[in-house]
């Protein structure tokens, strides 16, 4: 799907790209976050049912964010976003 | 000989071979080492152990390697201390501390986790590996690194302390700054690990990094004399040590090597960057990330991807947590050092000032067995001590002027101890 100017970029780590059809970024409309992921899971279910733990919560190894912040710093599924901004799904990892 | 089966992941229980891989295809749980624990019961014994190498590398059949040893052939094995000291300061019967401030050749814990990283590393043919670190897996990556001919890679937050910039700068690695903290640089280097072939050791080669954490846990009951303490209090960052010393009390104990004695842990985190003491604390199973801010740097991980574990093995094992202010963490190290003779850096200090607020409200027992682990040295951050000492005296140098200094430093002395007794 082309970035265009009023949509949101989407970055999708390697595990889930064979779930997105082999894309590493993806472009989707919507005024927040849940719209946004919604629009991803109703394109690509498979990669929906790795997204989400339930239909109101991210599994919990996937963090989500948005220009750099962390969505749970902001309003979770509820934060907003406008075109232009980045949105990047990345998966939890630990270190020290 | 190696027991290793598969990687499994840890919420699934879904299998992968080993290879380099962080989380599992389905539902990126971690995935972690798993052991046939039947075909070393009787192989893996006290005195298969005690004929090994004085280096973590006794216990390389609970280890995930495949031949021999390729880097930190001489870490680990640090001495583990009958606090008796401290432990009358505290007021407790029997406490030991475990002090990786020692450890070889970089002063941390983490010559655990990089020793056998990077042995997996050279198995699996990489030539450059790196890591996301807050100072000691930097150190250490970049030391092991350059004795085994590796090129490394190091990614840390812009703020670093000065002493810990020299201590990885010195061993020639690419030092990439990052702007951010911790769990910024650690979210670039998922990227970075997905896109260049590089082992970076606590991504893609995490599972096998974890497993090196597990000798902390292993040499504190070995060096117990086959015991485990009854109460063990683990500092929290990312949260890969408590599970792994953990996970080596339990396997110790599945071995018949040590006796079950239902070993308590307990979380150590600093007041300004507790995500998983709160939620231990608030009885929640999942912590809300924090942006840390706290002197105890090396620690300071607001988003711990493992925390989610800690906070589980705590409550299962009957532990608690606590946290502790910076004034505390500073007072923990003076304390340490005046009792013991050992110097911690603010995790450190972290882990025994929380030690002692769980043994004043009761949480540990007096009347049993507690292990302290130290995990760093607090030569790395000499900065945060600046300003705690009295200033130091210059003479001539004439005896004359000596013996007047002794006499001083006996009068006030001597008027302290009166103060103290009046």
């Amino acid at each position: 799907m082309p970035t265009t100017a009023n949509t949101v970029t989407i970055r999708i780590p390697t595990a889930l790209r064979p779930q997105a059809g082999g894309n590493d970024v993806v472009s989707f409309s919507g005024a927040s976050i849940r719209e946004v992921l919604g629009g991803l899971t109703t394109q690509y279910p498979e990669l929906g049912k790795r997204l989400f733990k339930t239909q109101d919560e991210l599994n919990r190894f996937i963090n989500v964010y948005v220009n750099d912040e962390d969505i749970r710093f902001l309003d979770n599924l509820d934060t907003a976003v406008k075109p232009g901004d980045e949105v990047s799904i990345v998966p939890a990892i630990a270190g020290g | 000989m190696s027991y290793v089966k598969a990687l499994r992941c840890k919420e699934c229980e879904a299998l992968y071979p080993i290879e380099p891989r962080t989380v599992c295809d389905h539902d990126f749980g971690p995935v972690e080492v798993a052991f046939d624990y039947e075909k070393a019961r009787g192989r893996v014994t006290r005195a298969s152990i005690e004929g090994g190498p004085r280096s973590l590398w006794r216990y390389k059949d609970l280890l995930p390697i495949e031949g021999q040893p390729r880097a930190g052939l001489r870490s680990g094995f640090t001495p583990l201390i009958r606090a008796d000291k401290l432990a009358a300061e505290l007021g407790v019967k029997e406490l030991y501390i475990k002090d990786d401030s020692t450890n070889y050749p970089t002063f941390s814990y983490k010559d655990r986790v990089v020793a056998v990283a990077l042995t997996k590393a050279i198995e699996f043919g990489f030539d450059t590996v790196g890591c996301a670190s807050t100072g000691n897996l930097a150190h250490s990556v970049a030391a092991h690194a350059a004795a085994a001919g590796l090129r490394a890679f190091v990614m840390i937050p812009h703020d670093l302390e000065e002493g810990k910039m020299v201590g990885m700068s010195v061993f020639g690695p690419r030092v990439v700054k990052i702007r951010g903290n911790y769990d910024d640089v650690n979210r670039l280097c998922s990227q970075i690990a997905d896109k260049y072939n590089w082992a970076i050791v606590n991504v893609n080669l995490r599972p096998f990094y974890t497993e090196g954490a597990k000798t902390h846990g292993f040499e504190i009951a070995e060096q117990m004399g086959w015991k485990l303490p009854r109460h063990t209090v683990v500092p929290v960052a990312g949260g890969t040590i408590l599970p792994k010393v953990w996970k080596a009390y339990q396997e110790f104990i599945t071995l018949g090597l040590v006796e079950d004695n239902k070993p308590a842990m307990y979380a150590a985190q600093a007041a300004g960057c507790n995500p998983v003491v709160q939620a231990i604390e608030q009885g929640l199973d999942l912590f809300k990330p924090q942006k840390p801010q706290t002197i105890a740097k090396s620690i300071a991980i607001g988003n711990p991807a493992d925390g989610y574990y800690v906070i589980k093995v705590v409550r299962e094992s009957g532990g608690h947590g606590a946290s502790s202010s910076d004034a505390e963490i500073i007072d923990a190290i003076k304390l340490l050092a005046r009792t013991e003779g050992i110097f911690t850096e603010p995790a450190g200090g972290t882990t025994l000032a929380c030690a002692i607020k769980l043994i004043q409200s009761g949480r540990i027992p007096r009347d049993e067995s507690i292990c302290v682990c130290i995990t760093g040295n607090g030569l790395k951050t000499v900065e945060v001590m600046a300003g705690q000492f009295t200033a130091t005296p210059v003479i001539n140098a004439k005896m004359t002027e000596f013996e007047q200094l002794v006499n001083e430093i006996n009068e006030t002395a001597k008027t302290s101890t009166q103060s103290v007794n009046s």
